[in-house]
């Protein structure tokens, strides 16, 4: 079987915006989405800067039961999946009568799981816990409360890939629609926003410290970047099988033609260029597409100063001088565990809308960033073909291939 | 103990999100609160929070009316 993957329905719920509509016009605007929280910084954070996300209420969505097992994340998670059905023209009829499967990116839950340990140290009695605390405190929380909300019946299952675990969920949930063992699976990432969850992350000194100006402290590729902000929320992709979604009659967005993986195999923290270059020209081989075919790069570029380096030298390298580059981090912060699944729904909406968001508060670039084209003002231009980089701790990367298909 | 049981019956519409007027003392607990088996769970955790009294999963087999709740309430708060 070598099956055509699209996509036919996103939603996302960020800091840029708590829905579609919202998002693209940030987007378009270049608009920030960080801010300092105080908490973060009583709390012992030594740089309090966030993406600033809201919490849905789903007291009127869904019942105490199905509420009662939902951490954050799941809640995110959920929002942005009732915007990515709507959109794609999937009701519950149809996942009741389809199979329908699941694969999201998600590698924490740490507000769920110190909440749980505080109550039984307080109450010396696991019994006096809950019910809920089980659901909320396992990795696969996300897949665990959709696949049972929705009631879906296909392939269920958590993919921990660091920062490129929204990636690589879409990644493998495409191979598996490609290779005939689904014909739709519903593909994301999700992330959660809360001093506790990035607190060992902060312990690294990788955020920036420029706290008196929250939104220009993320500054990829630019030569003055001095580190990351955490971000987070969901995103959700609704992929599908190209048969399945004429069928259905389906709205087709965009087609996955290609993705790549790899693995640094190198230092726990540290990236490096090889890997990153391996699973941007794997994607591409995969795609069966030369580089020049790429009409704009969705970066990885997080605002430090190696691993920004690093990824511009493997584009550089694989792409040249000229093909278009945004990380959108500039503006969200590093939406970590969600940012692969986010930032192919920023890119399919710019693709959709004919614009390329900028990568704001870049000026200058050095000796690496500074050889690529990066864009730092909005342009009106379209995109037939993008790539989206993903790379996470550990030295895992993953690289997407999606085209624009309108029918 | 009239009023702690009106607060615990506030609490317990608040909890399993019913309408306060469906809990009477004649009513079925189990059908009135629509508990299913990790329900009794949090349960348990609403009446040890509210009153300081732990009930294991086991006591609520042989109750079946609020009334056969609020006596065996009284009897370990006793």
């Amino acid at each position: 079987m070598n099956n055509r993957v699209v996509i036919t329905g996103m939603g996302i719920h960020s800091c840029l915006g708590n829905n579609l509509k919202e998002v693209k016009e940030s987007l378009y605007q270049g608009k920030s989405g960080i801010v300092f929280d105080p908490e973060r910084k009583d709390f012992g954070y030594q740089s309090a800067l966030t993406g600033k996300v809201d919490l849905p209420d789903l007291r009127k969505h869904l019942n105490r039961r199905q509420r009662k097992s939902m951490g954050e994340e799941s809640k995110y998670a959920y929002k942005a999946t009732i915007e990515a059905f709507e959109n794609a023209k999937i009701n519950q009829d149809f996942i009741d009568k389809n199979e329908v499967g699941i694969i999201f990116g998600n590698d924490s839950v740490g507000k769920s799981t110190i909440e749980a340990i505080d109550k039984i140290r307080e109450k010396k009695d696991t019994a006096l816990l809950g019910s809920g605390a089980i659901f909320k405190s396992m990795n696969s929380t996300v897949t665990m409360n959709l696949s049972t909300i929705f009631k879906m019946r296909g392939v269920n299952m958590t993919i921990s890939a660091a920062c490129a675990s929204g990636s690589h969920s879409l990644g493998v949930a495409y191979l598996m629609i490609k290779s005939g063992l689904q014909d739709m699976i519903v593909a994301g990432g999700a992330q959660e926003v809360n001093k506790y969850a990035m607190g060992s992350f902060d312990a690294l000194g990788t955020f920036s410290p420029d706290e008196d100006k929250p939104q220009q402290a993320s500054r990829p590729f630019d030569q003055s970047r001095n580190g990351l902000i955490p971000s987070g929320g969901a995103a959700t992709l609704i992929l599908e099988s190209y048969e399945s979604a004429k069928k259905r009659g389906a709205p087709i967005l965009a087609e996955i033609l290609g993705y790549g993986f790899s693995s640094n195999g190198d230092h726990i923290s540290t990236p490096n260029s090889i890997g990153p270059t391996t699973a941007m020209q794997r994607a591409l081989k995969q795609a069966n597409l030369e580089a020049s075919a790429v009409d704009y790069i969705n970066a990885h570029a997080t605002s430090t100063a190696i691993g920004d380096a690093n990824e511009a030298k493997a584009i550089f390298k694989v792409f040249g001088e000229k093909t278009p580059v945004s990380s959108t981090k500039s503006m969200t912060g590093h939406e970590c565990w969600m940012a692969g699944a986010s930032e192919v729904v920023y890119a399919n909406l710019m693709m959709e809308n004919n614009f390329i968001a900028p990568n704001i508060n870049y000026e200058k670039g050095d000796n690496e960033t500074g050889r690529i084209n990066i864009i730092n003002k909005t342009i009106n231009k379209k995109i037939n073909i993008y790539l989206s980089n993903s790379f996470g701790f550990g030295g895992t990367n993953s690289a997407l291939i999606i085209k624009k298909l309108k029918e | 103990m009239e009023d702690k049981i009106r607060e615990l019956n506030n609490t317990l519409a608040e909890e399993f999100e019913i309408d306060q007027e469906d809990i009477k003392p004649e009513e079925n607990l189990h059908e009135t609160l629509d508990l299913d088996s990790l329900d009794y769970i949090d349960l348990v955790v609403v009446v040890e929070s509210f009153t300081g009294v732990k009930l294991e999963e086991e006591d609520f087999k042989n109750i079946v009316t609020f009334d056969d709740f609020y006596t065996l309430l009284k009897q370990r708060m006793a």
